[in-house]
């Protein structure tokens, strides 16, 4: 294990004040709190339409989703503070924000390895301008097939286009190999297990694991409780029409993912209400 | 002598790779063209009656055909032109004496040492001696004929008057017309029968004065069961101090023979590049066209492949990329003078920052080429809302028994693609370069290996700037 807090340092935080959010004029996050620090496993859970995905893009920058209130923020060991709000997308990369996407975005004609080595290049120098040089081809080639081998992906892999044709599993398999060359400080992990079969959630569940290990803060979204059978939680968040309404260690995911949400919405209900509410109004919309 | 890096940029635009070296004619025939200027070209060449007389025949076409008002908007007044240079012959430049601007855009674009020199003006001679020496004289060896065509002339009479204009004829349009009453230069290859040229023949390595050039005329024949990869020019910047490039190509691929003939060019913004290519292929023989177009005013240019024997085939890939002030009407034909013919056009296009790229195509197939089959498949990639793109495909088929499929996309760089790729930390500029890298990849690697590297350095040159 490495030693990652000097005396008298706080671990390095992703710090979450008072989110809110809206993606088209609609509110979806209203006033959400989250405090992740490096070395940390979190869960969140919550139904479908909470508003889980849409703090993993909020985080990550999508321009499609307006932060109207509220702050995210980088907190380094020494307290200084970084305003993510303020960065693109790919500058919060570049500080160690990393997104695993429910549905990644395939990109014809552009080979993994092409792809994964500009993105390694410009993680590992936050600094480098465009044009400069990329990671030495010889040295990448051989960290990506390390890589693929941890992952039991075939060496074939690194020469297809990223995320075209791939099955569902592939692509999940594909954001994982994205989060083990990046090493991000903080891994969203937004439903990285749908898709995959018993086996295949077990082999993400352990690869996670020795990716992360003691570094990084992953938030782990999932209706399961499989991909947390070896990261295992410190917290588990559950969310209700835009907000974590109730936060509980890992047997809170045990439960959720056995009994559901009822007792959350009986415990909650002015945000049962609300997410009905919600509902209704996006039924009414898509009518 | 010296060279000057131009500034002719457009307004945002990044125009460090349009330059051009300035030499010192021995011999420049005065502005226009007439009957004078025709027989003081072919005077200087020392060329036979037979080609001073198919020059003037050309200059009455190409006086009485009317400028095509089809494509793109030529507006060309012809009689300021400049139609004949003869280069200097004197030596003198040296590499040292390259600017250091230049020298670092052939750095940029990875163009191989000796091609670097080439292009700078510098007379490579004994780089050309050293490094193709060899393989000269091994293609010698075997027969293969590759020189210019102003030689040839010379040198092989027989061989070039049999087939010369017989695949483009002056009266096929006005610009072949024009190439046809003043060509200069170009090359000429004969792969005799069985022999395969195993590596790609590339135009700089038959390294003189006469070998680039607004003019020039191209003449490939590869016998039967014989096999050639022709490369021509190259990605760097093409400059002429006329306003005016206008080739003709012609090829005869016979019998089971192969010949792939790939272009990337990549003009200066003041050009007008109107060229004719076209290969007939004998029974069972492939031609293979690859066109890369880049810069210019306007590109008009349709590579064609007749095939005119049973199981013939032929295959087109264009890829074409217009930026501002830019009108690239790139294309493909293919005609089925027979039975069991097939063929294959793969198009793509790129417009930015107010581009306009069009896709015009013909498959055409005759009565009695039965089991014709041909596909197209054209993709349109629009970077802006200025930009345009427009696709003109024309089919025609005398025959019943055919099968011809046609598709068309038009696509446009998606929010959701920029973002994933900005979330693994590319920058929007590099996100969108390696999104249209990705669009035309599969051209690309159709590419020989060098040249590939280089295709992607022009499109991030091409893509410098276009965003933010």
């Amino acid at each position: 294990m490495v030693a990652l807090n000097k005396p008298n340092s706080m671990p390095e935080t992703l710090r979450i004040t008072n989110l809110h959010v809206s993606v088209g004029g609609k509110p979806i996050l209203k006033g959400l709190n989250l405090e992740l620090r490096r070395g940390e496993v979190h869960a969140l859970m919550g139904p479908n339409g909470s508003g889980k995905s849409t703090l993993g893009y909020a985080i990550a920058g999508h321009p499609g989703y307006d932060v109207t209130e509220g702050k995210i923020e980088l907190i380094d060991a020494d307290g200084k503070s970084h305003d993510v709000l303020e960065m693109d997308p790919d500058q919060r990369a570049r500080h160690g924000i990393f997104l695993a996407f429910q549905r990644p975005m395939a990109v014809p004609g552009v080979k993994m390895a092409d792809f994964l080595r500009h993105a390694a290049t410009n993680v590992r120098r936050p600094n480098r301008k465009e044009g400069e040089e990329l990671i030495p081809m010889r040295e990448f080639r051989q960290e990506l097939r390390s890589k693929m081998e941890q992952l039991k992906m075939d060496p074939e892999f690194a020469r297809r286009y990223v995320n075209e044709g791939f099955s569902g599993g592939e692509m999940k398999r594909a954001e994982i190999l994205q989060l083990a060359m990046l090493q991000p400080k903080f891994a969203i992990l937004d439903e990285t297990d749908s898709g995959l079969d018993a086996d295949a959630v077990r082999l993400a569940s352990q690869s996670i694991a020795e990716i992360g290990g003691a570094n990084m803060g992953i938030l782990i979204i999932t209706h399961h409780e499989q991909l947390l059978e070896h990261n295992l939680p410190l917290k588990t968040h559950v969310m209700l029409a835009g907000r974590i309404v109730e936060t509980g260690g890992p047997e809170l995911a045990a439960e959720l993912h056995k009994k559901g949400y009822e007792r959350i919405r009986q415990a909650y209900p002015e945000a049962a209400e609300e997410e009905k509410a919600m509902t209704a109004k996006e039924a009414a919309g898509i009518a | 002598m010296s060279t000057e890096v131009l500034d002719q940029s457009v307004p945002g635009e990044i125009n460090k790779y349009d330059f051009h070296t300035q030499s010192k004619a021995v011999f420049k025939a005065r502005k226009g063209i007439d009957p004078e200027i025709v027989r003081q070209i072919s005077d200087i060449k020392s060329e036979p009656d037979w080609m001073l007389q198919f020059r003037l025949k050309s200059l009455e076409i190409f006086n009485s055909k009317p400028t095509p008002r089809w494509g793109g908007n030529i507006s060309l007044d012809f009689q300021d032109i400049y139609y004949y240079l003869k280069p200097t012959n004197e030596q003198g430049k040296t590499w040292d004496e390259v600017p250091e601007e230049i020298k670092k855009t052939f750095d940029r674009l990875g163009i191989p040492e000796a091609e670097k020199k080439y292009l700078s003006g510098v007379k490579a001679q004994f780089e050309s001696e050293v490094i193709y020496g060899s393989l000269k004289e091994d293609l010698a060896k075997q027969g293969v004929i590759f020189t210019d065509t102003d030689s040839a002339v010379r040198e092989y009479p027989d061989l070039v008057r049999q087939y010369f204009a017989t695949i483009i004829p002056p009266a096929d349009n006005k610009f072949a017309a024009l190439n046809s009453a003043v060509w200069s230069g170009g090359s000429f290859i004969y792969v005799p029968k069985g022999v395969k040229i195993e590596f790609p023949l590339q135009a700089y390595f038959r390294i003189n004065a006469e070998s680039m050039g607004q003019f020039e005329r191209t003449l490939i024949i590869v016998d039967e069961g014989a096999q050639v990869h022709y490369v021509e020019g190259c990605t760097a910047p093409m400059y002429t101090t006329e306003s005016l490039h206008s080739a003709v190509v012609e090829i005869v691929v016979k019998k089971h023979a192969r010949c792939r003939y790939t272009t990337i060019q990549n003009w200066a913004n003041n050009i007008y590049n109107l060229v004719t290519k076209r290969a007939l292929a004998y029974e069972g023989a492939l031609m293979e066209w690859i066109d890369g177009n880049l810069g210019s005013r306007l590109t008009m240019k349709y590579p064609s492949v007749y095939m005119m024997e049973p199981g013939a085939r032929g295959e087109i890939l264009s890829i074409a990329f217009a930026s501002h002030g830019q009108h690239q009407d790139a294309g493909a034909k293919l005609v089925h003078c027979a039975p069991d013919t097939s063929g294959r056009i793969i198009s793509k296009s790129i417009s930015k920052n107010g581009g306009r790229a069009s896709y015009r195509g013909l498959v055409k197939v005759e009565r009695g080429a039965k089991r014709a089959r041909s596909n197209v498949v054209c993709d349109a990639l629009i970077l802006d809302a200025k930009s345009r793109s427009d696709t003109y495909p024309y089919i025609e088929v005398d025959e019943q028994n055919v099968q011809l499929g046609h598709e068309a996309s038009v696509s446009r760089i998606s929010e959701e693609q920029l973002f994933y790729l900005q979330s693994r930390g590319l920058s929007e500029a590099e996100a969108s370069t390696m999104i249209v890298s990705g669009f035309i990849e599969p051209l690309v690697k159709e590419l020989p290996m060098e040249y590939a590297v280089e295709m992607n350095r022009l499109i991030e040159l091409q893509m410098e700037g276009s965003v933010g």
